[in-house]
């Protein structure tokens, strides 16, 4: 639930020197100013220190499928406002400035497509979607590329990217935990792979649902992974995390994830890890 | 059972529970006959109960679910249930009690009941964490759960936590992988499953108790995605406007079972599960034989269509043509 609280670091005199971002892009990582097109061709991976910097749901969907093979579904799926929710701002109105500034509906693009020549259905979470946050319609998109997959008996890749529960959906939000898990069941009964990409931040109820239910749990290098946000977890406990608490190196470590995968490399990854599923020959380069 | 700290709402009851024992004193005391006195006082506690308890605000219902001396898991297991056989453990971690669970009889039938444990003072808390578990707690109920499929009995839970515990323990040892594995695992569980929401439904760390054929909630119980204080601090940026955020998230039995959500409520008396535990575990009891002897009668394969069915259906959203759907 950590999606409200924005990181507002302090400018220094360094960040107010004229960069215009249209054309470059400051590493999060190691500070370099980056040409936004060298970055684009690098998958948002700064070429200096391979600090993973965030991508939209669309990039990651051309990152991963071969070129033209998408096909989106359910793209009409809108919120509803199934409590009357208003806070100090009307859900709706929440929706509405999310969807102008996204340009999608909601937090997750789904569909189907090829990877490596491979069919699979796909869901990708975009967080800048009210901070990715899952409702009713994420769940609900979730749900029905996992029927996709179950129809046509082809793999489910989930790329996850979320601050939690949409709670301005209540219970509902809750449920849609239940309801992804349960599809989830079915297709582990009938021996449907599933790849589960954690990118950063995945967190809150996606993390206890889908994220971490991959037949292969994949996470980007230094991505936030957690139930708990750490600003929750520091207040609790009364004193702060150690570094690199809840990133993905640590999540290896603890046994959470199988890998932490490099973004260039991810779709040959995902590539050879579905062929051994599948029981498939291995792909043109690995043979 | 009444006594004990009261609520800010039930000022006036207590007034008047005071006004009536003050009377029944000078009666003794004095000799005098005020018999039909307090007939008019003890009718009027009783109407003013009702009144109070029927139309409690969001902020109340909290309250009471939250109250000190309501029946907790292990007070059921004493009251609904016999022979109950406590089972430790998740093998491969420790005990966590702030879950609990085991075998036990419901009207001489064996099944398997889990569920959130709260302490009831500051000592036995510490121990069982205020009822908010660790990954072990999810995956000891997990074992036992698998367990009664083992040997075909049916599972009931009892939901009763604040929530997941935000610790550097629970989330070094995987809390939102145990939470998520119960979730997947209780959908394709093949047993019949029913769960009570029986105090604070709270987040993640209720629910991986809650995918399950049947789910009831006491009728002042609540279930919710977040706090309301958690909701308050972050949605109006203080917790102070718990309030609100109680009335907006529609947290309340009622709530729930408008929703579908909840499949039915299980009655309270009047002032509440903390006023009269016989009569709620009484009520309990008919409620779950009743949803329990509909469950047997399913063959597996319509139980878990039927639960899939349920859960896949959950939420509300906006088709192609704007029509609501879900
Ligand atoms: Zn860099």
């Amino acid at each position: 639930m950590a999606w409200f609280r924005k990181d507002k670091k302090p400018l220094k005199a360094t960040d107010r020197r004229d960069v215009p971002t249209d054309v470059f892009e400051k590493c999060e990582g190691c500070g370099e100013i980056l040409y936004r097109e060298r970055l684009a061709q690098n998958l948002n991976v700064c070429p200096d220190c391979g600090f993973h910097l965030r991508v939209t749901a669309d990039r990651y969907l051309e990152i991963l499928l071969d070129e033209g093979s998408f096909q989106e579904m359910d793209a009409h799926l809108q919120s509803a406002d199934p409590l009357g929710f208003t806070d100090l701002k009307a859900y709706p109105d929440r929706v509405r400035a999310a969807e102008k500034k996204v340009g999608r509906n909601d937090a997750v693009v789904s569909g189907h497509g090829t990877l490596d020549g491979l069919p699979v259905c796909i869901a990708v979470m975009d967080f800048r979607f009210i901070g990715g946050s899952m409702g009713s319609v994420v769940g609900e998109k979730i749900a029905r590329a996992a029927r996709k997959a179950l129809a046509e008996r082809c793999p489910l890749i989930v790329v996850s990217a979320s601050g939690g529960a949409r709670m301005m959906e209540g219970i509902y939000s809750l449920m849609q935990m239940a309801k992804t898990s349960a599809v989830l069941a079915r297709m582990h009964e009938e021996g449907i792979p599933y790849v589960s990409v954690l990118t950063d931040p995945t967190t809150g109820g996606v993390t206890a649902s889908y994220a971490m239910l991959g037949d292969a749990n994949l996470a980007e290098p230094g991505a936030l992974i957690g139930f708990a946000g750490p600003r929750v977890i520091e207040e609790t406990i009364k004193q702060e995390l150690p570094k690199g608490f809840q990133r993905s190196e640590f999540l290896l470590r603890q046994g959470m994830v199988d890998q932490v995968v490099d973004r260039r490399e991810l779709k040959d990854r995902i590539a050879v890890l579905l062929r051994h599923m599948l029981g498939a020959p291995a792909g043109g380069d690995g043979a | 059972m009444a006594a004990g700290p009261h609520l800010e709402f039930e000022k006036d009851i207590v007034e008047l529970q005071e006004q009536i024992e003050r009377l029944e004193g000078l009666a003794r005391n004095k000799g005098l006959d005020v018999a039909s006195e307090l007939q008019d006082l003890q009718s009027k506690l009783e109407v003013l109960r009702r009144e109070t308890y029927q139309n409690l605000r969001p902020i109340e219902q909290v309250q009471v679910a939250r109250h000190p001396q309501r029946p907790y898991t292990l007070d059921y297991l004493d009251l609904v249930f016999s022979d109950f056989q406590e089972l430790h453990g998740d093998r491969s971690y420790r005990d966590d009690e702030a879950i609990v669970g085991g075998w036990a009889r419901l009207d001489g039938n064996t099944l398997m009941v889990i569920g959130h444990q709260k302490g009831r003072d500051m000592k036995e808390n510490l121990r069982r964490n205020f009822g908010m578990p660790h990954p072990e707690g999810y995956r000891k109920a997990l074992r036992l759960m698998r367990m009664a499929e083992k040997f075909g009995r049916p599972v009931v839970t009892f939901i009763d936590t604040p929530g997941a515990y935000p610790g550097l323990g629970a989330e070094e040892r995987g809390q939102a992988e145990a939470i998520a594995t119960n979730l997947r695992e209780m959908a394709r569980l093949r047993t019949p499953t029913v769960s009570v929401v029986i105090g604070e439904g709270g987040s993640g760390g209720a629910l991986a108790l809650g995918v399950t054929d049947r789910i009831l909630m006491l009728e002042h119980s609540i279930y919710s995605v977040i706090s309301p204080e958690g909701c308050a601090a972050i949605l109006w940026r203080s917790a102070e406007h718990r309030e609100k955020a109680a009335q907006a998230l529609k947290l309340t039995s009622s709530n729930l079972l408008a929703l579908g959500v909840a499949d039915d409520i299980v009655a309270e008396p009047d002032g509440g599960a903390h006023a009269d535990w016989d009569q709620t575990a009484r009520q309990l009891q008919r409620s779950l034989a009743k949803h329990l002897s509909e469950l047997i009668e399913l063959d597996m394969d319509t139980l878990l269509r039927q639960r899939w069915a349920k859960y896949e259906s959950m939420g509300a959203w906006l088709g192609e043509d704007g029509a609501l759907d879900g």
